[in-house]
């Protein structure tokens, strides 16, 4: 099991788009993936979970990767959050 | 007569017959029924398969033009396909519901959450949850929806509330605009007319129980205002602003497809600043005169290994071939820092703005720098290509990177390649020591292009970012303008010539200042053009 958390840097947070985006990334993975936030716990392959979270710019969202590729799964989330998602700010 | 107000959320003037359009309320009771679980999984099923197919064909009829608007019915099948959501419902179903509260049951709750969270943003999505909610209990009741595909011509549609998918279902031909009782201007569907030039005013209070079906309707999409019946005056007045405007944008265009000059004779240069060939159609549709920022960072990002030459090559050509014989403008890799890739394993940075980016990067990394350096030059034969290092803070960099540039070029005549030997090659002035120091830098470049955005950050040393700090962001500043003057005089006392690339480039209130400095190019987004053509004309 690995965990690392990240802080949210794209303008409106984890919204529709963002969020679509990270669970389509997060389904390719076989390991569990889980999302917390303020004891909020969601799996990452769920968008209204995902979406649940409000997590805004700024917040600090814990990974937790569980299973074969769980390392692989971790540094994807990690390149998807450094680029924001795809957003342009 | 009568006069509404609203919220305007997408501009324009509609004048048109008012198509009343009630959505019936779907009731779902809360009893449990006898029907089997198996039976209700399979009708669940069955249901689930024809919503995901309009919900996939409202994105692919948006996707052509839209393709951004259209990535939300890509969220909308994410969320009927949602584990959690699923499971839920199969819960109910074991408890006995009905099979249409159980869905409903189970989507409410999710609604609840979104609705209780902070950002307004965020509880607008739980109106795309109704909207797919509503969807799936209509399959599952066998309640058909309204077609809003075949409404009469000139109709301006009048409804309570419009959900993402009315507004992608909608005939662009013959709804001339829509006015809602309920809605904001963050709601998709919002966002959604803006996207398809659809004026439409949000948020008319007590609308239904004011408008009849055939009321003549006029919407000011500008300014939020609905005139239902309106009187020959308010009328005369309307049909002569909206032609007034159609002329506007009919001879903006036309006249952006000309060079612009100022009234003392000087041309400017206005090209575009575009990301990826996507954008080449929109660019040309809208008069650029060429490109004066090509980003190639869209080649290297969401990917596992570096793009190959042939991919870049490829990319290069065929922008410049399009625009030939116009220049086009390519900016070497400005990566590293905030933007990482995982395949360069680039240092953690405490700086990352500061840090190890753009033309520091690829004088560390030559085989990536030389990659593309090769893609440009093979590239360079078939159109006018000009190529611009990126975060140049002394000359020394200059000279390295021209060294680099010469051995690719000596590579290329070995193996008797065909490239534009008389490559033009310049800098982007966006660090406060370049714009100090462009009397020196100008003997080893072509041209200067400066970038606001990032000369402003600079010179005010504030993380443009930051929200906490915005009040530094101030690029029309006397500290911002001096840099521009000297950078602009440096390249002139050398007959050579300076852009500018940033924001500030589109921005009505700065092209007039530029223009004064004695800018020679202005390159910003391609719908930006218009209008600033317009402008350079009355200086």
């Amino acid at each position: 099991m690995k965990t690392q958390s990240f802080v949210i840097k794209n303008k409106v947070g984890l919204h529709a788009r963002p969020a679509a985006v990270l669970v389509q990334a997060a389904n390719k993975f076989k390991s569990e993936i889980k999302l917390e936030k303020d004891g909020n716990e969601v799996s990452a392959k769920s968008i209204l979970g995902v979406l649940s979270l409000g997590a805004e710019k700024g917040t600090v969202v814990v990974v937790t990767a569980n299973g074969v590729d769980e390392e692989e799964a971790l540094k994807t989330i990690e390149e998807l959050v450094n680029n924001n998602f795809g957003d342009p700010e | 007569m009568n006069t509404m107000n609203g919220v305007g959320v997408s501009k324009g003037i509609a004048i048109g017959a008012a198509r009343v359009y009630y959505k019936e309320k779907i009731e779902v009771n809360s009893g449990k029924d006898s029907v089997s679980p198996q039976d209700k999984e399979a009708i669940l099923e069955e249901s689930l398969k024809k919503t995901k197919e309009e919900i996939e064909s409202n994105y692919e009829s948006l996707k052509k033009t839209n393709q951004q608007e259209a990535e939300i019915f890509e969220a909308h099948l994410l969320i009927l396909e949602d584990p959690t959501l699923q499971e839920k419902i199969k819960e109910n179903i074991k408890s006995g519901y009905n099979l249409a509260y159980a869905v409903k049951s189970a989507f409410d709750g999710f609604v609840e959450t979104l609705k209780n969270l902070q950002s307004d943003y965020m509880k607008e999505r739980a109106q795309d949850l109704l909207d797919i909610l509503d969807s799936l209990l209509r399959n599952i009741l066998n309640k058909p929806k309204v077609d809003l595909s075949k409404l009469p011509a000139n109709s301006i549609l009048v409804a309570e509330d419009l959900t993402p998918s009315d507004t992608a279902t909608l005939d662009r031909k013959n709804v001339l605009g829509f006015i809602t009782e309920k809605g904001g201007p963050t709601s998709h569907t919002a966002i959604l007319a803006e996207a398809l030039g659809i004026p439409a005013v949000v948020g008319v209070k007590a609308l239904l129980e004011n408008v009849d079906n055939g009321d003549e309707i006029i919407l000011d999409g500008t300014q939020g205002g609905v005139y239902i019946n309106a009187d020959d005056d308010i009328k005369g007045r309307y049909e002569h602003l909206k032609k007034e405007i159609e002329e506007n944008d009919r001879l903006l265009r036309e006249k952006a497809k000309e060079f612009s000059y100022t009234k003392s004779g000087k041309r400017i240069e206005v090209v575009a600043n575009i990301g990826s060939p996507k954008d080449v159609d929109n660019a040309l549709e809208m008069g650029a005169e060429g490109v004066g920022l090509y980003r190639t960072e869209f080649l290297f990002l969401d990917r596992d290994t570096p793009p190959t030459e042939d991919e870049q090559f490829e990319a290069y050509k065929v922008v410049a071939e399009r625009f030939k014989p116009y220049p086009i403008i390519i900016r070497t890799l400005d990566i590293g820092g905030d933007k990482q890739i995982s395949y360069l394993n680039l240092e953690h940075e405490l700086n990352p703005f500061l840090g190890v980016r753009a033309i520091r990067l690829c004088l560390k990394e030559t085989e990536l720098f030389k990659t593309q350096l090769r893609a440009i030059l093979k590239a360079s034969a078939y159109g006018n290509i000009l190529i611009m290092y990126p975060m140049i803070a002394i000359k020394e960099e200059i000279i390295e990177a021209n060294k680099v540039i010469n051995e690719v070029r000596e590579e290329l005549r070995s193996k008797n390649v065909t490239f534009d030997e008389n490559i033009k090659v310049g800098i982007m002035v966006e660090i406060p020591s370049a714009a100090l120091n462009a009397e020196e830098l100008v003997d080893y470049v072509d041209f200067f292009s400066i970038g606001t955005n990032d000369l402003t950050q600079y010179t005010f040393a504030s993380d443009r970012t930051n929200e906490n700090l915005s009040y530094l962001y101030r690029p029309l500043d006397s500290p911002v303008l001096k840099l521009i003057k000297l950078t602009v005089d440096a390249s002139h006392m050398k007959g050579k010539w300076t852009g500018v690339c940033g924001e500030l480039a589109g921005d009505p209130e700065a092209i007039p200042i530029l223009v004064n400095l004695g800018v020679d190019e202005l390159s910003m987004s391609p719908s930006k053009i218009p209008e600033a053509k317009r402008i350079i004309r009355t200086l």
